[in-house]
């Protein structure tokens, strides 16, 4: 069983660890967005949409593709869309990323339910297994035997390491973060930074959404992200504004997700419901014990930044 | 500023922002095809057309007052309670769970014991996400969020298991409802043939109560200055993670009462989607309201219009109700721009700098010194 | 950056610059040359960090221009300041504390790297370059945080430097500096004024004399003088500066040695970031006496004054007012018994900005008779106690329903020093009650302090305004790394005495 709940697990971690690692970015420069879960969801129904339309049709094989790239150009535009309200407009960003979350879901569930509506399924991304690393017993199966985007998201870890610290851009990134009015004093533009770094962000939380809908769920529904835009909010603080600790926090509400599947199939009685409370408990529980990490966390994390206010 | 242009500069901003809200739903509507302006007619004038619809605006207002009012007490108090939805669901399965199972006591008391209990449970569920703010810091927006979550499933579970109607179970329909409560325990109505009922009182009432609390007792001042300045309240002697505390049992409270409220003023059974997004509507009402009792009780007004508004447009034009969502959220991000703009000194400033800029020709007008007291002897 | 051409002349011509309700700068110029140290001085809200700013492109004036060797420019961001060779190092130091110093450099430096990958080897380099070349030590792979004051700040200069700064402005550099630190300072500045144009902004009129070559002194936002310092003499200036003779307050009284009020014994008490700042320090305050303290901020003032008010967990050693121990007491309680505190942030902690300077005055006593009845607020006799205090302490404001953050500097402390003394307290520790306040707000405050200590109560005054220190204080007790240095009768106190026993060189 253990093998089930692995290999079922780490597949859920994609769309969190997708969200997670771009609600990082947008942290680490100072802006948290609670609208996450707004911007997945309308990922999520981009991300359908293709392999909807193409069903019946030749460009079947191409609709993820297209899916996924419609699901980042939007997530890119929410996240301007949201650099707009919290950096040039400088408003609060908890009420705001609410503000947004609510947009980006009723957006995605009314162009749903008007033109679709019901559940209808679609096909989905094949594996690819890797040619000789997929054959090694128990682990091969579960780490190398997986969609590509799978592959690609652990990718992203090391990626976004090296984006955030050895690049110039992660620098000033880490920089407008921390001492916004130092790096604006050094001729650094603070708010396009947090502009780029929210782009960007919307941007893995639409690929993130896009995932859940396209391979994991293979279908699209109302609440088929169902507060998973907020655990990568809250894993962004668990995983202490690294990448590292992010993939871990991941895997870790995953495989408890993956578990509450994996007892029902073994038959063990359990009821659903309980089952299904179990990952977001483990949120609370998991913020709880890592409440010291905000003493590590980017020190103008939440604080709007305005130049001319009297310093 | 001069007067003039600042409530020229508050009456833009407020314009500009209601238009910008007004664009973006549009855009939406008329992506899947519906016509903006018929859409925006039906939701504001069709439930005024006809008395009871009219009524049904009251109906969905008492819920919203309440949450309303609780967010009020939170926000002011420095805490975001987003969990208002899951508060109401924990209040009503307390208040449903008390009326069907305490027999032989009366009507007028085990009313009142029933709104009681509602009050209490969400207090409980509230003070959870508050003490874990005050004793470990946790962020309160990210664990009343998943309280919301954890509560909706508690109420699923219970709603098909231990509180369902034993009728649903002989009938084989399974609809995950609890027994109808008692007549005995029912809200009375305010008009025949509305569904109006008595909790718009108590909703009236506690408003006033509320405004009362924050702005004329100790304790609300406490709540006060504590979310205005924690540093400050803290070396004033006030116990902040106290109030914090304090702040979410009362919004947990009244969002668990508008809960309790629901189930025995209007539907008088706990059933499925009942909260219906009163929880998150409710912190829409309390921002638009300005955190305050007598703006609470106008936007709630206006909010249930909506509401019932928006049920019509999915009958008759065939909108989905998620459009509501759409508006709460449109509103949410033109409500707290615009906030940002009236509450910045230096927007006004930059504001009247831009138009002097392109109106070059006209006589700037000298910055009078506002209501900054620049008192330097 | 670094290939700026050199600034021969920099002159600012009737810059005028307003915020919400106040003129910061109004027809301001200024003009300094290459070879040139020029002094501008002023009190605190006479606009010369709002002048500076806009030379740094942080603010945009309202009138007026900046012209750089005759040709105008203008810094529509701090970039374009950068760009021409602006170099501006701040009172607070625009580091940022969790990277290294080359990091720092690297920050401003956008031509050095390849455009993916980050080449702090360079930056390196830099640094090690320009600190040898103008005698500023600096340790590139130093973390920020881990630094000293005085470091930090020469950091800020290396830093500033190497982004090719060819004028220099610094904003009162010596505010955070020990007497010893600010010789040392004011030479290198002489080493560098030799190659760039130096400004310095101070309010510090010994070291405007030391060291500058020219004064421009501004007053309420305009020029009241500007010329070579040797022509003006140190009373001259502060004339100017203040628009009418000086009479500071003094002590003049007999020192009155009354009980001991306050008695702190070995007291330890740890720092945010974990280590004992107060580290077994001893002081006894008598009743009727001002106690000044005096040190270099950051030996551990703040954390000695949060454990006094009860705001900080104490871990060891004891606080006794008036024989009672309040050690580890919570705010209330040390309210309760007795003792006022008036806090280093005024702005933040001791007041609430939003509320109305009516609901501040009553902030520690909202909760009892007479302001409340049960648990109901009795506006009636808080209005009457609000408008009581805004006479005695002549706190001006339109009226005392405006929210009190929106009042002067020196307005707000009057604020919460008539609501700590109308509470009639036995002792009162005052932080840093003049910082940034005006001078007639503190002399009235300083009036104030000497009032209480004559009606008998304990005052613990921490300053770091020797000048006040010697004045007002019956003893002056030196803190240093946690502990009191020793403690000095008022008249015997010298700047260089107390200077000496700040930097930790004992008797």
């Amino acid at each position: 069983m253990i093998h089930d709940v692995l290999a079922l697990g780490l597949p859920f971690s994609v769309g969190l660890l997708l969200a997670a690692l771009g609600e990082n970015v947008n942290q680490r420069a100072g802006v948290f967005n609670l609208g996450c879960e707004g911007v997945m969801s309308v990922g999520a129904f981009l991300g359908f949409l293709p392999s909807y339309l193409f069903a019946s049709s030749a460009l079947l094989p191409f609709a993820p593709a297209l899916g996924f790239a419609l699901a980042a150009l939007a997530g890119l535009l929410l996240g301007l869309f949201f650099a707009l309200v919290t950096v040039t407009f400088r408003a609060p960003q908890g009420i705001a990323g609410i503000g947004l979350q609510m947009l980006g879901v009723g957006v995605a569930g009314t162009i749903f339910r008007h033109f679709i509506g019901g559940v209808i399924g679609i096909p989905g991304v094949a594996a690819w297994p890797i040619p000789v690393l997929s054959r090694i017993p128990f682990l091969g199966d579960v780490l190398f035997h997986q969609d590509p985007l799978v592959y690609l998201s652990f990718l992203c870890v090391p990626l976004s390491a090296f984006l955030l610290y050895r690049t110039p851009w992660g620098l000033r990134v880490r920089a407008v973060g921390t001492h916004p009015r130092a790096a604006d004093t050094m001729g650094i533009d603070v708010a396009r930074v947090r502009t780029e770094a929210l782009a960007l962000g919307g941007a893995l939380a639409g690929l993130g959404g896009a995932y859940l809908s396209i391979c994991q769920a293979r279908m699209f529904a109302d609440d088929l992200v169902a507060g998973r835009g907020f655990v990568a909010v809250a894993l962004v603080y668990f995983g202490r504004w690294t990448p590292l600790g992010i993939m871990g926090g991941a895997l870790l509400f995953s495989l408890a997700q993956a578990l509450q599947l994996a007892l029902q199939v073994a038959g063990i009685r359990f009821p659903y419901e309980f089952a299904v409370m179990l990952p977001y408990a483990l949120v609370v529980l998991v913020l709880a014990l890592a409440r010291r990490s905000r003493m590590l966390g980017p020190a103008a994390l939440g604080k709007p930044y305005d130049r001319e206010m009297r310093v | 500023m001069t007067r003039g242009f600042r409530v020229l500069f508050v009456v833009s901003v407020a314009a500009l922002s209601a238009l910008a809200a007004g664009a973006l739903s549009s855009l939406v509507l008329l992506a899947i095809g519906a016509s903006p302006w018929a859409t925006f007619v039906t939701i504001f004038t069709g439930p005024l057309s006809d008395p009871f619809t009219a009524s049904e605006i009251g109906v969905r207002a008492v819920p919203l007052i309440l949450v309303a009012l609780g967010t009020a007490v939170s926000f002011r108090s420095g805490v975001l309670n987003i969990g208002a939805e899951g508060q109401m669901l924990v209040g009503i399965l307390a208040c449903t769970g008390v009326a069907l199972n305490i027999p032989g006591l009366p009507g007028p008391a085990l009313l009142p014991l029933a709104l009681i209990a509602g009050a209490l449970s969400g207090a409980a569920w509230g003070a959870l996400a508050g003490w874990l703010r005050a004793r470990l810091e946790v962020n309160e927006i990210l664990s009343t969020v998943m309280l919301n979550y954890i509560a909706a499933q508690l109420y699923t579970f219970l709603l098909r298991g231990p509180m369902i109607d034993p009728d649903e179970l002989m009938t084989g329909s399974g609809t995950p409802q609890s027994m109808r409560l008692p007549r005995a325990v029912w809200l009375s109505r305010l008009f025949p043939g509305t569904r109006l009922h008595t909790g718009l009182l108590i909703a009236l009432f506690l408003s006033f109560s509320v405004w009362v609390l924050l702005w004329r007792t100790t304790l609300g001042y406490r709540l006060r200055a504590a979310g205005a300045e924690a540093r400050a309240a803290r070396y004033a002697g006030i116990r902040v993670e106290r109030s914090l505390v304090s702040a979410m049992l009362l919004a947990g409270g009244l969002s668990g009462l508008a809960g309790a409220v629901e189930v025995v003023g209007v539907h008088h059974r706990a059933i499925e989607a009942i909260s219906a997004g009163y929880g998150f509507a409710g912190i829409v009402v309390a921002l638009f309201g300005g955190l305050h009792p007598a703006g609470i009780v106008p936007a709630a007004a206006f909010f249930g219009l909506l509401l019932v508004g928006a049920d019509m447009t999915q009958r008759s034009a065939g909108v989905p109700a998620n459009m509501v969502l759409v508006l709460e959220g449109v509103i949410i991000l033109a409500i707290v721009s615009a906030g940002m703009f009236l509450r910045n000194p230096y927007a006004e400033e930059r504001a009247a700098r831009l138009l002097r800029r392109l109106f070059k020709g006209r006589p700037a007008r000298i910055a009078v010194p506002g209501p900054s007291g620049e008192g330097d002897p | 950056m670094s290939s700026a051409e050199p600034i021969r002349e920099l002159a600012l011509c009737d810059i005028t610059k307003r915020f919400p309700g106040v003129v910061a700068c109004d027809r301001v110029s200024l003009r300094v040359r290459q070879g040139e140290i020029h002094a501008l001085v002023g009190e605190n809200g006479a606009g010369k960090s709002t002048l500076m700013n806009v030379l740094a492109g942080l603010y945009q004036p309202d009138e007026g221009q900046i012209l750089v060797n005759g040709a105008p420019v203008h810094f529509r961001t701090p970039a374009d300041a950068c760009a021409r060779g602006v170099g501006m190092v701040h009172q607070h130091f625009m580091l940022v504390p969790s990277m290294t110093v080359a990091e720092n450099v690297a920050l401003g430096l956008r031509t050095l790297h390849r455009p993916l990958r980050l080449d702090l080897e360079k930056a390196r380099q830099l640094v090690f370059r320009v600190s040898d070349r103008y005698h500023l030590p600096a340790e590139p792979d130093a973390p920020v945080w881990q630094l000293s004051v005085g470091e930090q700040q020469r950091v800020e200069l290396v830093k500033t430097l190497c982004l090719g700064a060819r004028l220099l402005v610094l904003d009162e550099p010596t505010s955070a500096l020990t007497p010893q630190e600010t010789d040392d300072l004011l030479k290198r500045l002489e080493l560098l004024a030799g190659e760039l144009p130096v400004v310095f902004i101070s309010h510090k009129l010994n070291e405007v004399k030391a060291l500058s070559h020219r004064v421009t002194i501004l007053r309420r936002g305009r020029v009241v003088f500007t010329g070579d310092t040797s022509g003006t003499s140190t009373a001259e200036l502060g004339a100017l500066l203040t628009g009418h003779e000086v009479k500071p307050a003094r002590n003049e009284a007999a020192e009155g040695a009354g009980a001991v009020v306050l008695a702190v014994k070995g007291l330890k008490v740890r720092a945010d970031r974990g280590h004992l700042a107060v580290d077994g320090l001893s002081l006894e305050v008598r009743a009727g006496e001002i106690l000044g303290l005096a040190g270099v901020s950051g030996n551990g003032q703040r954390e000695l004054s949060d454990a006094l008010a009860g705001l900080r967990p104490v871990e060891g050693g004891s606080i006794r007012l008036g024989g009672e121990e309040l050690a580890g007491a919570p705010p209330r309680r040390v309210i309760d018994r007795g003792m006022g505190y008036v806090p280093e942030d005024r702005h933040h902690e001791g007041i609430v900005p939003s509320f109305s300077v009516t609901e501040n005055l009553v902030l520690k006593d909202v909760a009892a008779p007479p302001f409340s009845r049960g648990p109901f607020l009795r506006l009636r006799a808080i209005e009457e106690h609000a408008a009581l205090l805004r006479d005695r302490f002549d706190i001006r404001c339109p009226s005392t329903k405006v929210k009190a953050g929106a009042l002067s500097g020196g307005n707000i402390q009057k604020v919460i020093l008539a609501r700590e003394l109308a509470r009639r307290p036995r002792a009162l520790l005052a932080v840093y009650p003049t910082r940034g306040v005006d001078l007639g707000a503190t002399e009235f405050i300083h009036g104030q302090l000497l009032a209480l200590r004559a009606s008998g109560a304990a005052v613990l005054l921490v300053s770091e305004e020797l000048e006040e220190l010697i004045a007002l204080s019956d003893r002056i007790a030196v803190v240093y790394r946690g502990r009191i240095l020793d403690i000095v009768p008022g008249r015997e106190a010298t700047r260089e005495r107390l200077g000496r026993l700040m930097a930790g060189v004992a008797a």
